[in-house]
């Protein structure tokens, strides 16, 4: 038993940081899960990721706000940012959504950097080491669990059918362009949690970790992952992140390696790794030819 | 109120300098099958894309039970109790017949996102409800074995059946078939009459768009004929069977 705990309280010290990053990369994953799951290629979430991020921690250094009322904060304002540019924004579909998304996180991007307030290029110091593991994992949980009561819901469906058909689901009643805000609007939220919670076991931000390239990462996890249903981004989100880790030997052929990889999955697994019908199918042959 | 559950005066439509539809006219009593027939082009499509709301007349009024529906958005429309169908059917193919049917329901699940996120006995009950209608409305046209099929695995015949029962989930008064037998072969349309006259011996208003004259003379209480966006003849099949216009239209005009 002391044996384990030592072990454990080593693997710990090296390893917590990045078991914390899974699980913040696994919120990200699913808060572009929503827009996609409503047929909205939105790339603002690292801009949203940003916001939260650097919302709450200048409330903790300048405010001291308590570290809930930081996480809640950190949610609302992306949020409130996605109601405000949600109905312009949104009257795009496609590439056109992602390509406006896209710029509107270069302007938070170039914004934050410009700032004084937000330290510029040399980003934010010192954040207090507020995360704990049990509060990435809490806010998981009721994210998982909020997603899959919306996905079995009137909410849950709309999102669906809007995605298949927009001009009929508009003939069933559904009101879309609430609908989309509201999927736009429900992934900044979760996405600005989990800049919050970020920025609260980095220690430091800087505008640079919520560019272009963060967005198209976020998005790689979902779609490597699969976006059928919830298990598909995480497992996207977890694998994005260990991959680098395990092929750490490699050197310098680590980002090679890791680009292969993607390519490979990308052209066998064209709708993620993570794909419920192909896998039932797989299973029921392997049960058939045993019998 | 009158009787008539939708009346259609001097509608026009205009897309740039094409004139599609003229100075159209018509009213829909309740309770009735209402056709409305006319060459391809003719502009019969986009009446239906101006009573449901695609698109906004450029001249006339639209009235549902009295109240205009010009300018009103889609799912408005769909609120006020008027549903429809497609001549290429737009059924959710990656879901199953059941969800297709829910989606229909949408509006009359009036659970908030607190019941949502907390299942509350309400949104429950709303649900099991939902489902429960879903089924019934399955059943009305035969696919309630399939409930559980995917939509995108159903036969021709049986995706338009769909689309019907989808089209009642929304609870309307008034029901706009697009082409409802278009590419269905004889047995599966005298399938589809019955269906059609069940729906309204139900209750439901019946206004639609086929090409099928056998089918629409056999079906409709009353017919309209449009050609080159203007109404040509208006009355019982008899009346229309025998309007020279109509003849003259379909068939050609006879060599002096």
């Amino acid at each position: 038993m002391e044996w384990l705990t030592a072990n454990f309280g080593d693997f710990w010290s090296t390893y917590s940081t990045l078991v914390f990053s899974v699980g913040v990369h696994a919120m990200l994953a699913l808060s572009i899960w929503l827009t996609l799951s409503c047929g909205l290629l939105s790339l603002a979430n690292a801009a949203f990721m940003g916001i939260g991020a650097y919302v709450s921690a200048l409330l903790t250094l300048n405010l001291g706000w308590s570290f809930p009322a930081v996480l809640l904060a950190g949610g609302v304002a992306p949020a409130a940012v996605a109601l405000l540019i949600g109905a312009p924004v949104l009257r795009l579909s496609g590439v056109y959504l992602a390509m406006a998304t896209l710029a509107f996180g270069e302007v938070v991007r170039i914004t934050v950097l410009n700032l004084e307030i937000t330290g510029g290029p040399e980003g934010l110091n010192g954040i207090p080491l507020s995360t704990e593991g049990w509060h990435i994992a809490l806010l998981l949980a009721l994210t998982i669990y909020g997603l899959a009561r919306l996905r079995r819901s009137k909410v849950g469906r709309a999102f669906e059918a809007i995605k298949e058909d927009e001009v009929a689901a508009r003939l069933m009643g559904i009101n879309v362009d609430r609908y989309k805000l509201l999927a736009f609007t429900l992934g900044g939220f979760i996405a600005g949690v989990a800049g919050a919670l970020n920025a609260h076991f980095t220690f430091f931000i800087s505008p640079r970790e919520y560019g272009f390239e963060n967005a198209v990462d976020i998005l790689t996890m979902a779609v490597l992952g699969g976006v059928s249903d919830l298990i598909g981004p995480m497992l996207g989100a977890a694998i994005l992140t260990l991959l680098p880790e395990l092929l750490r030997s490699l050197h310098d052929f680590r980002s090679l390696v890791n680009g292969a990889v993607l390519v490979l999955v990308v052209l066998f697994l064209p709708k993620g790794i993570w794909e419920p019908r192909r896998i039932r199918a797989w299973f029921q042959r392997m049960i058939g030819g045993r019998a | 109120m009158s009787a008539n559950l939708l009346s259609i005066r001097n509608v026009g439509k205009r897309f740039g300098g094409l004139h599609v539809l003229q100075d159209v006219s018509f009213e829909v009593p309740a309770g009735s099958i209402y056709g409305l027939i006319g060459p391809n082009g003719a502009g019969k499509t986009t009446v239906f894309n101006l009573i449901t709301g695609l698109l906004e007349p450029t001249a006339g009024h639209i009235d549902f039970q009295g109240d205009s529906l010009v300018g009103l958005e889609p799912h408005r429309i769909t609120h006020k109790g008027i549903a429809r169908t497609f001549q290429n059917i737009r059924i959710f193919k990656e879901m199953d017949l059941l969800e297709n049917v829910m989606v229909g329901m949408h509006d009359h699940l009036d659970y908030g996102g607190f019941g949502l996120f907390f299942n509350s006995p309400a949104c429950r009950a709303a649900e099991k409800r939902a489902r429960e209608r879903a089924r019934e409305l399955l059943s009305w046209v035969g696919l309630d074995k399939k409930a559980d099929m995917l939509a995108d695995n159903l036969s021709y015949g049986d995706q338009r059946k769909l689309e019907f029962a989808r089209a009642l989930a929304t609870e309307p008064k008034l029901l706009l078939l697009d082409e409802p037998v278009a590419g269905m072969n004889p047995s599966e349309k005298t399938i589809l009459m019955e269906e059609i006259n069940n729906i309204r011996n139900r209750g439901y208003g019946v206004f639609m768009i086929e090409h099928d004259m056998r089918f629409v003379m056999g079906l409709c209480d009353r017919i309209a004929v449009l050609n080159f966006g203007r109404i040509i003849a208006e009355g019982t099949p008899d009346e229309v069977r025998t309007n020279p216009d109509v003849i003259e239209a379909y068939l050609g005009k006879e060599d002096e």
